[in-house]
């Protein structure tokens, strides 16, 4: 055991072929090359873990390929999304499947992607096929990216972090007045000046910034103003410490993590490649009903400040959209919708949709200009009149 | 009890297996695997899943097992080393230095230190087994402290120094996957996934842990159950729900309801949402005839 521990702990830094050389026992060159095709698939694999797959098998006899099987799960601990494909390499490799088939489960579900498994080399590569009218959203902003904060989304960024709603944590900070005793820093005050009592220290709760979902519409109907809306969503994540970003069109995509690279351009040109259904139509119900349905997802909008860019278009039926508006609602701080269509002075809510959702909204906003956008979130910590009063008023 | 008799406990996969079937919790062979892996590893075991399948129980399972006492930390947004580790007793610091007058007192006894269940597990880590709760919910300044934690197995206390554990402490953390945990501590610790249990292997939970269903009952129920879990509910029922959804039902049922009527009064115990009630209402008395047939 001693000698595949001390192997394994330094193999990282010999090369491959040196690796199948004399030093290593022949028994234990699979597990190694197992590990070696999960990384060249993108797995996250450390040394130690290697280590432990290997003292794992060892445990377990192996008495069975199953004992393998079995060790591989619990100690390289791929990620439950991704079981699928790891099934596929460990068949592949161990039982010489001669190419495993990753396929996703294509399921009639509403599909959902989180950006966390993609690969640098994946990213990098744009979806290139686009052509026409029907312009990415990447290629429309590769074309006008040299005005910096001409949108004034650099201030916007700078301002978000302060003015999302805020909440009370469980943390405690110092302060000077209206605090409860702080017994800890007071009696070590009161140990080092020698049983003195000084003035008596103040401890109170910190305020946080509440999170910050943004959910885009990337439909057709939507098509002018997606790439606005990209930037703006890349302001919020770099501005914001815990704002997530996906995007809904016939499915659901998470591009937040796409969103932290600092580079606006090449953060944007990831982001639209994750994203599969731009300018398609929408199932708006059904893609926020599965937004909710991942307990990881709904999560983040519990307790959240929550966005949803969209013109609320659904076709068809809208009982599914007025089912997820309502538990969203449930869920969020405040659940605003910004329409693009409310930028025009004569626009009513009087579509179904739109109807039988407005009184569970908290805000419905004008959502055309990206200057009204970052107007209205930076605004979002303030209180504001019930969406339904100000437009029952308006009518 | 010692290291070694830990490890002879849990022989094998299948021992282990066995023994925990003796403290009422069906685990599969993987789950197992992984105990028996944890165990004899000496690494952390990390168990992800949806809520309600059973996680917290199987901590609980390990500690029987073992025969230790189980420390739960449950882990919140904002939870800090003053709830994980330790904790000064300040208002008796205070009154032991008035009362102490001119003699000197060491303020830094033990009897002042509260010990957190990170320290309680340090201080006797061949007694008691850690379960750290939930760690999903609590932010990453705390992943990061329970890292150092795990790492090492050490605490420093400035004012007494460091307290070491003298064996490996066996932790159990959970998480329900509400975001994903950092890379580095998914790396440290044996991973297990519990999924749903198939129909089979619930109704054998259903009728151990309940005591007095019938088994045609906790059959009917386990399939019942693995039907409502297939639509798309707000929250689909855990194993817990399941077996309470058996108990009430036969609770019922010796009240005098024949038994498609009484697990129709009973879904209240089993579905908590009431959206989801008014989704699954109209297919619920289907679903029950199928079940029971």
């Amino acid at each position: 055991m001693r000698d595949l521990t001390e192997l394994t702990t330094s193999w990282h830094r010999p090369p491959i072929s040196q690796m199948h050389g004399e030093s290593l026992p022949h028994a234990a060159a699979p597990f190694l090359g197992f590990a070696r095709l999960l990384r060249h698939h993108a797995f996250a694999i450390a040394p130690e873990q290697v280590t432990s797959f290997m003292q794992a098998v060892t445990l377990l006899g192996p008495r069975s390929m199953n004992d393998i099987h079995e060790a591989a799960l619990a100690t390289l601990a791929p990620s439950p999304d991704r079981r699928s494909e790891f099934e596929a390499h460990f068949r592949g490799y161990f039982y010489g499947n001669a190419k495993p088939s990753i396929e996703g489960e294509e399921d009639e579900e509403t599909r959902v992607k989180d950006d966390r498994g993609t690969r640098e080399e994946e990213s990098r590569t744009v979806r290139q096929e686009k052509g026409g009218e029907l312009s990415s959203a990447l290629e429309q902003l590769s074309s006008r990216d040299f005005q910096r904060d001409a949108d004034g989304l650099g201030s916007f960024r700078r301002r978000l972090a302060s003015a999302l709603p805020a909440r009370r944590s469980f943390r405690t900070t110092r302060t000077r007045s209206r605090g409860i005793l702080d017994l800890r820093r007071s009696l070590s005050e009161i140990v080092s000046a020698d049983g003195d009592i000084p003035a008596p220290l103040l401890r109170r709760r910190q305020t946080v910034p509440r999170k910050f979902l943004l959910l885009i519409d990337v439909s057709g109907s939507m098509k002018l103003h997606t790439a606005d809306y990209l930037k703006l969503a890349h302001a919020a994540v770099q501005g914001a410490d815990r704002a997530e970003v996906f995007t809904f069109g016939t499915r659901l995509t998470r591009i937040t993590s796409a969103l932290r690279i600092r580079d606006r351009d090449q953060a944007l040109a990831r982001a639209s490649a994750l994203v599969d259904d731009w300018d398609g139509g929408t199932r708006m119900g059904p893609t926020l009903l599965a937004f909710l349905s991942v307990p990881r997802f709904s999560a983040f909008a519990r307790g959240a400040a929550v966005v949803i860019l969209s013109d609320a278009l659904e076709r068809g039926d809208h009982a599914d959209l007025e089912t997820a508006i309502r538990r969203l609602s449930a869920r969020a701080f405040r659940l605003s919708l910004a329409t693009p269509l409310a930028g025009d002075p004569r626009f009513r809510p009087a579509t179904a949709a739109l109807r039988a959702i407005l009184p569970v909204l908290d805000d419905l906003v004008d959502g055309s200009s990206v200057r009204s956008l970052t107007h209205f979130i930076l605004s979002l910590a303030r209180p504001a009149q019930a969406a339904e009063a100000i437009w029952k008023r308006v009518s | 009890m010692t290291r070694a008799d830990a490890e002879q406990i849990a022989a094998s996969p299948e021992a282990v297996a066995a023994r925990l079937a003796a403290s009422r919790y069906l685990a599969d062979d993987s789950l197992a695997t992984a105990i028996f892996l944890a165990i004899r590893l000496g690494k952390p075991l990390l168990l992800e899943g949806a809520p309600g399948v059973g996680k917290t129980e199987a901590a609980k399972a390990v500690a029987e097992l073992l025969g230790r006492e189980l420390v739960r930390l449950q882990c919140y947004e904002g939870i800090d080393a003053g709830h994980a580790l330790y904790e000064w007793n300040y208002q008796r610091q205070l009154l032991a230095i008035r009362h102490a007058g001119e003699h000197e007192i060491d303020i830094y006894d033990d009897r002042f230190l509260i010990a957190r269940p990170l320290l309680q597990v340090l201080r006797a880590p061949e007694q008691r087994v850690l379960l750290v709760d939930e760690i999903d919910r609590s932010d990453h300044e705390f992943e990061a402290l329970l890292l150092e934690f795990l790492s090492d197995f050490q605490i420093s206390i400035p004012e007494r120094g460091t307290i070491r554990a003298e064996t490996q402490p066996i932790v159990i953390l959970t998480s329900n996957r509400t975001r994903e945990l950092a890379e580095a501590l998914r790396r440290r610790c044996v991973y297990h996934w519990i999924g749903y249990p198939d129909a089979a292997r619930e109704a054998q939970i259903i009728m151990l842990r309940s005591g007095h269903v019938a088994e045609a009952t906790a059959r009917a129920v386990a399939n019942a159950v693995q039907q409502i879990r297939a639509r798309p509910l707000a929250k689909p029922p855990g194993i817990a729900e399941a077996v309470e959804w058996a108990n009430a039902a036969t609770i019922l049922e010796k009240g005098g309801s024949p038994w498609s009527d009484a697990f129709r009064r009973a879904i209240g115990v089993l579905i908590k949402d009431e959206e989801d009630l008014s989704a699954i209402a109209p297919e619920l008395g289907r679903i029950v005839e199928e079940a029971l047939a």
